[in-house]
């Protein structure tokens, strides 16, 4: 039937999941970004609120939905 | 009915639909500061800078929230306090010219974006409600006021968790049961692609680790009436706001709030798609579960995506094995059914199959478009540099700071400007989503006209434009009953024509004004 080729595939096999991952770019995206990983920790250091845990107790909400 | 009931029902991606989302609220160096007293802060600042002298109110008179599903009304009695959302506890309420309902929820300020058609715009008008919140916080703020911090998440980790809820018309004649029956496997295993991340474990997060979803532990039984307590994995309310007798309005409660574009699209799209397979009597497997609750949890806290969990038939599927399940189904339907819409659905569910294979190759290749995953990728970067365990105050507060919705604080805003996250639109898109309403829904009569003659329209409601007009004693109350009239096609026109909201009303009503 014309829906068999045209079904997802399920990477059943370890082949067709590297394929999936190789037919995009998020994998070469992510070694790259691996990379300067380092500066990303520093630009999130710098806008971390300063007392950890203080600022996370007193986050406390009212129930909703 | 069946040129609407094509357009309203959709065989795809596309249906009436919309998203609502509570947000978290603090007020910065004021841990004890009334929630409401601050929400109403908010939407009251962004009334006052963005309208006129009038401010249109909520009208109620279609509110029934006490409506379920299953065909019976709860009593007033019977219900709980914060179940009785129709009733304005002297509130403040706002309808926007994008056609969204701004206002506040019990404790929380709400953003309900208006009626949509496709799953991009959806998670457009998402985007401009964080906008608008956004705005409205620094609005509040101006003159000395405290500032007021706002958290596009489910949970304080400490016991309490509020809703973003989607909602979708669907047809009245298709048995509940179904919608039951098909949907609990999809809602408990779909956490996978549009989970938003969370540090702790259990209502109060004092288990150590991380787990997909925001929303999951809250969760305690598979079908009932209740957002606020002893929340369903299927809500049951009904409050269709479009003819009762065609349709039923599915309000989903399980979801997360998703900060990316991407899982707020990929949420609505492929509910939406396994919705219509449901009404057109398309889902041929059985993935009924042994115990959906447990499952929704087990999922959630296994982040390697390994867990597998029973089904009645007695078989182990992973969440990513029941969600193929579903993406094979969604592509046999789409092949025989193909619509007007067919690139569209196309788009969703090839990207849907991408997520799906490389989630299951190795879920960080997906951080760029999946919530949970750039959270997670974030965490465990800290771990690895800081040698932190799960019960860090520092992995908390980048977990609560992910959801902060200031562009110089919150982390989901950082990693958009590293560029590590994908966007699906422009500022420009969201600036212009803030003030301009979908075109192929009512949203556009009620956000055009709220636009146009905001002195005259003194109250308006997802199913209903009602106008005060110079010289007439009575209100004119337009109903809105049909959410796919109204439209740009529709009404454009006369909307451009019309010079005055008298005008207007008299077009309409088909008769000259009279003064009584």
């Amino acid at each position: 039937m014309a829906q068999e080729h045209k079904q997802p595939r399920r990477s059943t096999s370890d082949n067709a999941s590297e394929e999936a991952v190789a037919s995009t770019d998020a994998a070469g995206r992510k070694e790259q970004l691996d990379d300067d990983v380092d500066a990303i920790l520093d630009e999130i250091d710098s806008v971390l609120e300063s007392n950890a845990e203080e600022f996370v107790k007193s986050f406390v909400q009212k129930g909703g939905q | 009915m069946s040129v609407a009931r094509r357009s309203v029902q959709g065989m795809s991606v596309r249906r009436v639909m919309g998203a609502e989302t509570e947000f978290g609220i603090s007020v910065l160096g004021h841990p004890g500061a009334n929630p409401m007293t601050a929400s109403s802060r908010l939407v009251n600042a962004y009334a006052n800078a963005t309208r006129g002298t009038r401010q249109a109110r909520w009208d109620f008179e279609e509110e029934s929230p006490l409506r379920d599903a299953r065909g019976f009304d709860l009593t007033r009695g019977q219900a709980h306090p914060s179940q009785l959302t129709d009733e304005d506890f002297g509130l403040v309420n706002m309808i926007l010219t994008n056609g969204a309902r701004f206002y506040v929820d019990h404790a929380h300020p709400e953003y309900s974006g208006p009626e949509c058609l496709s799953p991009f715009a959806v998670a457009l008008w998402d985007k401009a409600g964080e906008q608008v919140l956004l705005d409205a916080s620094r609005l509040a703020s101006v003159g000395g006021e405290p500032e007021i911090a706002l958290y596009k998440n489910n949970t304080d980790n400490k016991g309490v968790s509020y809703g973003s809820h989607e909602n979708y018309l669907m047809a009245r004649q298709t048995p509940f049961a179904d919608i039951v029956r098909h949907l609990i496997p999809f809602f408990v295993s779909r956490q996978v692609i549009c989970g938003a991340g969370r540090v702790g474990l259990g209502v109060d997060g004092r288990g150590q680790g991380f787990q997909i979803s925001q929303r999951a532990d809250f969760f305690e039984v598979e079908v009932g009436l209740e957002t606020t307590l002893k929340r369903p994995i299927i809500n049951t309310r009904d409050e269709p706001h479009a003819d009762a007798s065609l349709w039923r309005r599915l309000h989903v409660i399980i979801g997360d709030a998703n900060l990316g574009e991407v899982p707020t699209m990929m949420k609505f799209g492929t509910t939406a798609m396994v919705l219509s397979m449901i009404e057109a009597g398309e889902i041929s497997h059985d993935l009924t579960l042994r115990t959906p609750v447990a499952a929704l949890r087990e999922i959630s806290h296994d982040p390697t995506l390994s867990t597998a969990v029973e089904l009645r038939d007695g078989r182990r599927l992973t969440a990513l094995q029941i969600q193929w399940d579903y993406l094979e189904m969604a592509r046999r339907y789409a092949e025989r059914r193909p619509g007007d819409d067919a690139a569209e659905t196309a788009t969703v569910l090839d990207r849907w199959e991408s997520l799906l294979a490389r989630l299951e190759a190795d879920p960080m290749t997906c951080s760029a478009e999946v919530d949970w995953v750039a959270k997670l990728s974030l965490l465990n970067s800290y771990r690895d540099r800081d040698g932190l365990d799960w019960d860090s105050p520092k992995l908390a507060l980048i977990d609560l700071q992910f959801a902060d919705l200031r562009p110089d604080k919150g982390l989901h805003h950082r990693l958009v400007k590293l560029g590590r996250i994908e966007q699906l639109f422009t500022q420009e898109q969201v600036d212009q989503a803030v003030l301009t309403p979908p075109e192929d829904t009512r949203a556009y009569f009620r956000g055009r006209c709220l636009a146009k003659f905001p002195a005259q329209v003194a109250a308006a409601s997802w199913d209903s434009v009602i106008f005060d007009i110079p010289g007439q004693r009575s209100l004119q109350r337009i109903p809105t009953t049909d959410p796919v009239r109204g439209t740009k096609a529709h009404v454009g026109d006369l909307l451009e024509r019309c010079q005055s909201a008298q005008q207007l009303v008299a077009a309409i009503t088909g008769s000259p004004p009279t003064s009584r």
